[in-house]
């Protein structure tokens, strides 16, 4: 082995080498791992804990407590004189709660001249009873007279103590619900009248003051109708300037501050864009205030900004080479663009414009502003009526003090954040399936 | 590489060569990126059916001459070419000239294989079909596979069109660009050292192309390889820092250099 000694004394002969802390560094790659784990794991807690508080407070929401029974439809109560023939208001303005409340006190056999009892029975089942049972009879007047099944919401309260969120250990006189109604309760969920069925009013209804029938409904087709209107608006105008600033403007000093100014665009607080919206589109165009036509005006200009960007940022990572092998055959400036760079541009630019449609679905500042924070109860036709938006009935839900509130809110939250993540997903799916390899 | 010392055959050839038709004229060639000049007077002919071979050291300004031949320094901002360039005996920096037309005539292959992240036979067909070369599917499908066969590649791809060009292997995929640049029916193609990212073996192949499609085609190449350019060129033209040294026959140039810096290149002395 004499190969192995012909080093040996080589290093003998060579001057020790310098001490370089090999162990320091290894052990500050150490260190900086760890602080990079600890990061990731803080990170993970934080939002553990956010999906479990919305998650735990919201999933309740998508149950809703209903009481089916059977409700007579007397001429008397909703017509006593006779005169719907005549007046159409009489069906409009008839005495329904009394119809559900008389239908209850018979199911439950309690005394109908005992007030008090009367009273509490009629607190069981919600207020929309009115407008349920008026649709039902307006819809078909030949009911009038005959008994039918109906399904009607319980109050809000009921439900509360239904899903068990009221504390009974509380006196009974500081509680929303009484012993009595809890007897009558169980008597009803017994008798199989008193249920729990998936919450669809949730996601079909409007805004309500009473929470059992209040819903993301109406909202969430202001949002579709916004989200539509900056998809169709901010895309091209945003994928058009882009281009342009990319491939065809000069490099000067006027691009080179468009090019700052839409960087610092990016950053202007939403807010901002509603006072410019209010400002320009409503006070200066005359655009219907609330309309989900100037909520989307108002965010296409928030999302420009991050389209533009997104976009640049994917041309200027298509290859030079493929430019110049387009160009090279003879290829025009636009055939190059609109055949090469664009079709491998397009996943970034996808990416780029659902990460600003998913920025503008959530924004709430600006729609304030332009008064789309509005209590609305029917559909909107079309964007120019008044509507309102997934988040901001999410912040107007916020504000109410009732239990059946609190959970509502944490469910829209649970929808809105659902609606986020497929659009998330869909970002990588067409990433996926547009990228290609270069 | 043949020795020639006897001074009639050198006439003789050089009288030969004096006979060819030029098919590109420069003259007084200048380039300025900004203000910065990367060419100086470039006085530069490129011969019909003949590959000319463009060498110097980096930066020499040899690539700038070749994108002037396209109009590809068109591309590149602030670039500004002076003098005259003709091909065929009409200025390309002409405005009656246009640069699409021009590009379909004078094809370029670039120093890296860049095929179209697309299909073999989309590669190739591209050209045709912007140019309007085919009228129907077969048409497109002959110059695609006469293309593909010129560039010696036909064989080894011709069950596989479909499949994506930039599944090649490097040197296929090079010969993928020739036949892509050879589809549109040029007239002279431009190769940026076409095999400076290819290995021993690939670059034989090409350099054989080179050979068969000077027949059809004239051909300036830009080498660092010396090697490369006494093999496949007929004329070589040596550069130094944006000034044309030396432009002879390139079994003249590389025996006999009538310039002392072609001397000190070719030997290895720089560059």
């Amino acid at each position: 082995m004499t190969v192995l000694d012909t080093p040996s004394v080589a290093r003998s002969s060579v001057t020790p080498r310098r001490d370089i802390g090999i162990k320091r560094r290894y052990a500050a790659e150490r260190r900086f791992r760890l602080y990079g784990m600890l990061a990731i794991a803080l990170g993970i807690i934080f939002l553990a804990l956010l999906l479990w508080s919305v998650f735990s407070k919201g999933y309740t929401a998508f149950q809703q407590t209903t009481i089916t029974i059977p409700v007579t439809f007397s001429a008397e109560i909703i017509d006593p004189r006779n005169q719907r023939e005549t007046d159409p208001k009489i069906l409009q303005a008839a005495n329904y709660p009394l119809l559900a409340r008389d239908a209850l006190v018979k199911a439950l056999g309690v005394n109908p001249s005992d007030r008090v009892a009367v009273r509490s029975v009629s607190a069981l089942v919600s207020a929309s009873a009115r407008t349920q049972l008026r649709d039902l009879v307006m819809a078909d007047p030949t009911i009038i007279g005959t008994t039918q099944t109906v399904t009607l919401l319980a109050d809000a309260n009921i439900d509360s103590a239904n899903k068990g969120q009221i504390d009974l250990s509380v006196a009974e006189t500081s509680r929303k619900v009484n012993d009595r109604q809890l007897g009558w309760m169980k008597q009803l969920s017994e008798a199989g009248v008193l249920q729990k069925s998936f919450n669809t009013g949730l996601f079909t209804s409007g805004a309500s003051s009473r929470p059992e029938a209040a819903g993301i409904g109406v909202a969430f087709v202001g949002s579709l109708y916004m989200m539509l209107i900056v998809l169709v608006l901010a895309l091209p105008i945003g994928v058009a300037a882009s281009i342009y600033l990319e491939e065809f403007a000069p490099k000067n000093r006027l691009t080179d501050l468009i090019e700052v100014n839409i960087n610092n665009l990016a950053a202007v607080p939403s807010i901002v864009y509603g006072l410019l919206g209010l400002s320009i589109f409503i006070n200066f165009a005359g655009m219907p205030r609330s309309a989900a036509l100037v909520g989307a005006l108002v965010l296409t200009l928030m999302t420009l900004p991050t389209i533009i960007i997104a976009t640049r940022a994917a041309l200027k990572a298509v290859p030079p080479s493929i430019r110049a092998a387009a160009l090279g055959l003879g290829a025009s400036k636009m055939q190059t663009i609109f055949h090469h760079v664009l079709p491998l541009a397009a996943p970034g630019i996808l990416t780029g414009t659902i990460i600003g449609l998913a920025h503008a679905l959530g924004e709430t500042a600006p729609l304030l502003l332009i008064g789309m924070v509005a209590f609305v109860v029917d559909y909107p036709g079309s964007p120019m009526e008044p509507s309102t938006a997934l988040p901001v009935q999410i912040y107007m839900w916020a504000n109410e003090a009732e239990r059946a509130f609190v959970e509502r809110t944490s469910g829209a939250i649970i929808v809105l954040l659902l609606f986020l993540v497929v659009m998330n997903m869909g970002a990588i799916l067409l990433r996926r399936r547009f990228e290609r390899r270069w | 590489m043949n020795i020639i010392t006897d001074t009639a055959l050198e006439k003789a050839l050089d009288a030969k060569m004096n006979t060819t038709p030029l098919k590109m004229i420069g003259k007084d060639v200048s380039v300025y990126y900004g203000d910065k000049r990367a060419l100086f007077d470039v006085n530069l002919n490129v011969r019909q059916n003949t590959v000319t071979a463009l060498i110097g050291p980096s930066g020499c300004g040899k690539s700038t001459f070749l994108r002037c031949l396209n109009r590809m320094n068109d591309t590149i901002d602030h670039c500004r070419v002076t003098g005259l360039i003709t091909l065929d005996e009409q200025n390309i920096y002409d405005s009656a000239i246009d640069v699409v037309e021009l590009r379909a005539r004078v094809g370029m292959v670039f120093q890296k294989p860049n095929p179209f992240p697309k299909s073999i036979y989309e590669n190739v067909a591209y050209g045709p079909r912007i140019h309007g070369l085919a009228r129907t599917k077969s048409e497109m499908d002959q110059i695609v596979e006469s293309s593909l066969q010129k560039a010696g590649l036909f064989n080894e791809v011709k069950d596989r069109l479909n499949e994506p060009g930039t599944g090649l292997s490097g040197g296929q995929q090079q010969r993928l660009c020739i036949a892509r640049a050879v589809a549109v029916s040029p007239e002279v193609i431009l190769m940026d050292e076409p095999c400076s990212a290819l290995d021993p073996i690939a670059t034989a192949r090409v350099e054989e192309l080179i050979h068969e499609l000077r027949a059809n085609y004239t051909i300036v190449i830009v080498t660092h390889s010396m090697q490369q350019a006494a093999r496949v060129s007929q004329r070589t033209a040596m550069f130094h820092m944006g000034n044309l040294v030396e432009e002879n026959d390139t079994d003249k140039m590389f025996t006999n250099p009538d310039d002392q810096r072609t001397q000190d290149y070719i030997m290895g002395r720089f560059g």
